[in-house]
């Protein structure tokens, strides 16, 4: 009385033990940029730490004003929420950009990165027209360290919105000649994730710089 | 008028800063340059320009750029361990009244410069150089994900070492010690180029650095071969994951702490000076936050190169492979709890100091599981001592020494006696030369018939290993009994004349070291000479483990003519076990990336920014730093970086295999 059971995963196992693959006959390349949002990915969550060093230097010497002018002589609120809802508002049109992008309309796209950038410029003039103020009322990054640490996160951060529309200008011109190929969509997905990462930092700065300044 | 234009074209740069007073740096620089006079010759001679540019320096090739790597690391392990003998051999003669032979502002340079370079262009080039040859041949890909940036941050770290280089004939380096403390690296007490010539050659360097850790991860989580699971992964490539994502995480740090000190010296901010609200202690933690990371980004691959090395020369599986990971990624984690302890002098209190000393001492327990899986790999398996088996046997003994002593400096009570004295020299040199260095020897002998197709001469090597680990126990454990005895490091003449007889003893362990390196500069040179008897035609020359060994040594430019499918960590040893027969027939055209000079543009710019930064000439800094946004934007229209192999190509160099295997056979 023997009854012959066969568990077909067993099966498979003998299967692959008689003849294992080691090899794959068909090429199957790796798409190309394959790891291209990963990697940008990773690279922003390091220039993440670099702010996250810029806002523990402002932690730790924030408050060390140097019998010089503290955050409630400098600050002024309305122009900081002016400028703070141009780069809110830049985010959201490159939003629409990234949007056009999937619908794959050229036109569309071209005309948001060019409002994107304009709310970008405008974003770092309005930051310029901040600290030439500051400054000429002897307010300068040499004066203590509260103003050394403020001019410098507050200063990476327009710094780096600047890069950011000299890359910006750099797309829309490939765009302009290429259209929008892989390579292309790929590149404007990587200044997306840029773009939105400057706003979140700044919400940070927004909060912990100004807001909390102003509370000192 | 003639000034101020000569002022604005050289900056601060006068003919007084060239060193023509000191003969030691005239003599170096003469020999300097008669050696690059030599090699450029031979080069031209032999006209192989166009061969280095072509095949080389714009190379995109994982293995090649790895190589490269290694090159830089083995030329600054010359300068770094120069730098080494001079302290030496001061401290053995400054007694009874005699200055020695090096003034107090050439000597503060030379251990500057000595912990700088033996770190950043010695270590981090090795480690690098080795993660990037073998990674790719261990998981199965035939390059890392951004080839171009591959070939990028090999360029920028020479920049780094060249623009240090540089400061050794113009001007001078800095004399603050290895971490550029401040406020001694602030203008009121460095107003020269020492320090800027430390901040602008590490920025530099350390883009390269963080480039090549994304690259790396992207490289090991995105294209291993498929059945690669995570806990499949070869245990080298498990730590370099660790390492690259330590650097991805510590490096940014190093950025911004050297922005804030180059801002405090260019502009004149507060952020570390004594006034004005600075604090410099802000600065000793920040780096800090880098700097210990920064030590096991070094020790993790090489704990992964001698887990590969007692597993193939015990011929077994590795003893314990999970606990091995884990005891990684543990230590990886622990490495950012624990920087505190380098400064628990600074006086935040018993609680912070226990905390400290806590985590720290902890890290021993995951490194010691480590040891004992080597212990248990060995234990009754068939043992080659073969050279990279040797160094690894070397390093269980000494590491287990440095890492003790670095448990006991880990009590905050201990450590306030110990802080800063020749006992804790003794001890990181005990640990990064019995560990990083010693496995990055194994790993040299271990790789290098696979990158070159033939083995290193088994003598040369012998008497190198030798002279290295006798040279060391010479060296440092006379620092161990000075430090108990109160001698603090950094120190150019001593008053008591019964310590000499220590550092006599220390200077002759450095003597034998240079004996080590020379062997070793020999056993280079000996078996490029008998490279015929030490050919290695199977590809697989110490019966190994892991997929590199399943390819030809060298390897052809694709690695793999088929992607590897894998079912064991062991992924070579299962195929050679279960019959793997190699494929003849079918080949595929292979997608590659195509070389591109403009990584090399880019470090050349970078010099030139960074010098133009140091001495002032800020007409030269904004042509460097313009010049770099240019070519980096420009080289983004190249959407042309990729061609086929065809598949002709690959038969036929598959088919060259074929033959060598047969003659090996």
């Amino acid at each position: 009385m023997t009854t012959t059971t066969i568990d077909p995963r067993a099966a498979a196992a003998e299967a692959v033990a008689a003849a294992p693959v080691f090899h794959l006959e068909e090429e199957h390349a790796h798409a190309e940029g394959g790891s291209t949002m990963l990697g940008f990915w990773i690279y922003l969550m390091s220039d993440c730490l670099i702010f996250a060093m810029l806002f523990a230097a402002y932690g730790v010497l924030g408050g060390n004003y140097a019998a010089g002018p503290a955050p409630k002589d400098l600050f002024e609120l309305p122009l900081v929420a002016v400028n703070t809802t141009m780069l809110l508002l830049s985010s959201i049109t490159y939003g629409f950009a990234m949007l056009a992008m999937q619908k794959g309309r050229v036109g569309q796209v071209q005309f948001w990165l060019a409002v994107t950038g304009l709310f970008g410029l405008c974003f770092v003039g309005i930051e310029l027209h901040e600290f030439s103020g500051m400054i000429h009322e002897g307010a300068t990054p040499m004066r203590s360290a509260f103003l050394s640490s403020f001019f410098t996160l507050v200063g990476t951060h327009g710094l780096h919105v600047s890069v950011g529309l000299l890359w910006l200008v750099t797309l829309m011109i490939q765009v302009a000649g290429r259209g929008l190929i892989e390579a292309n969509r790929r590149r404007l997905m990587c200044l997306s994730m840029f773009w939105h990462f400057l706003d979140v930092i700044w919400i940070g700065v927004f909060t912990f710089v100004y807001l909390l300044g102003m509370l000192r | 008028m003639q000034s101020s234009i000569a002022k604005f074209i050289f900056g601060r740069l006068t003919l007084d800063s060239l060193p023509f007073d000191v003969p030691i740096l005239v003599v170096t620089f003469i020999v300097v340059a008669l050696g690059a006079i030599a090699v450029l010759g031979v080069i031209t001679y032999f006209r192989l320009w166009g061969y280095l540019w072509r095949e080389w320096f714009t190379s995109v090739d994982h293995k090649r750029i790895g190589v490269m790597y290694m090159v830089l690391g083995i030329i600054m392990l010359l300068r770094g361990f120069a730098d080494a003998v001079m302290m030496r051999s001061q401290q053995a003669i400054a007694f009874n009244g005699s200055e020695g032979y090096l003034p107090p502002h050439h000597y503060d340079q030379v251990f500057t410069a000595h912990g700088v370079i033996m770190i950043f262009f010695v270590a981090m080039p090795l480690v690098t150089g080795l993660m990037n040859f073998v990674v790719p041949l261990q998981i199965g890909a035939r390059d890392v994900s951004f080839p171009f940036l591959n070939n990028f941050s090999f360029w920028m770290t020479v920049a780094g070492a060249i623009i240090v280089m540089i400061s050794l004939f113009v001007g001078e380096f800095a004399r603050t010690g290895w971490l550029a403390y401040p406020p001694l690296s602030e203008t009121a007490y460095s107003p020269d180029v020492g320090v800027d010539y430390y901040i602008w050659g590490l920025q530099v360097a350390g883009i390269g650095t963080l480039l090549s850790g994304v690259n790396l991860i992207c490289t090991i989580i995105k294209m291993r071969a498929p059945g690669m699971t995570l806990m499949k992964m070869p245990v080298f490539t498990w730590t370099a994951l660790c390492t690259n994502v330590l650097i991805v995480a510590a490096f940014p740090v190093l950025t911004a702490v050297l922005a804030l000190l180059a801002l405090d010296r260019y502009v004149g901010t507060n952020f570390f000076t004594n006034d004005f609200g600075g604090n410099p202690m802000m600065y000793v933690n920040l780096i800090w936050i880098w700097g210990h990371p920064e030590v096991y980004i070094l020790i993790l691959p090489v704990f992964g190169i001698f887990s590969e090395v007692t597993s193939t020369f015990s011929g077994k599986k590795l003893f314990g492979y999970t606990s091995m990971v884990y005891a990684t990624v543990v230590i990886t984690i622990l490495s950012y709890l624990v920087w505190l302890h380098h400064f628990f002098t600074m006086g935040s209190g018993a609680s912070v100091n226990s905390f400290f000393g806590i985590t720290t001492m902890v890290i021993s327990i995951p490194t010691g599981a480590k040891m004992f899986n080597w212990l248990f790999t060995m234990y009754r398996g068939r043992i080659r001592f073969e050279l990279p088996m040797m160094w690894t046997v070397a390093f269980m003994l000494t590491f287990v020494i440095g890492g003790m002593s670095g448990v006991l400096l880990a009590v905050p009570p201990a450590d306030f006696v110990l802080h800063n004295s020749l006992f804790l020299v003794a001890h990181f040199h005990n640990v990064i030369i019995g560990g990083v260095l010693f496995g990055l020897f194994a790993g040299i002998s271990f790789w290098f018939p696979k990158a070159f197709g033939f083995r290193l001469d088994p003598f040369w090597g012998k008497a190198s290993f030798w002279f290295w680990v006798v040279g060391f126990y010479f060296a440092f454990m006379p620092l161990y009994a000075l430090g108990l005895m109160g001698v603090t490091r950094r120190l150019r003449v001593f008053d008591d004349p019964s310590l000499q007889v220590w550092f006599l003893v220390a200077a002759f362990g450095a003597f034998l070291i240079a004996l080590g390196i020379l062997c070793f500069l020999i056993q280079i040179g000996v078996s490029i000479l008998r490279r015929d008897q030490l050919r290695d035609l199977t590809g697989d020359p110490w019966h190994g483990r892991t997929l590199e060994w399943s390819t030809s040594s060298p390897p052809p430019a694709y690695n793999f003519a088929f992607t590897p499918v894998i079912h064991d960590s062991d992924a070579w040893w299962d195929m050679k076990e279960r019959g793997y027969v190699r494929p003849l027939a079918g080949f595929k055209p292979i997608h590659m990336p195509k070389n591109t000079g403009t990584g090399m543009i880019l470090g050349g710019l970078s010099i030139a920014f960074a010098f133009g930064m140091i001495w002032y000439m800020w007409w030269m800094a904004a042509f460097g730093f313009l010049g770099m946004l240019a070519v980096a934007i420009g080289h983004t229209f190249d959407y042309h970086r990729d061609f086929d192999i065809p598949a002709d190509e690959v038969s036929r160099v598959e088919a060259e295999r074929t033959r060598t295997l047969a003659a090996g056979a």
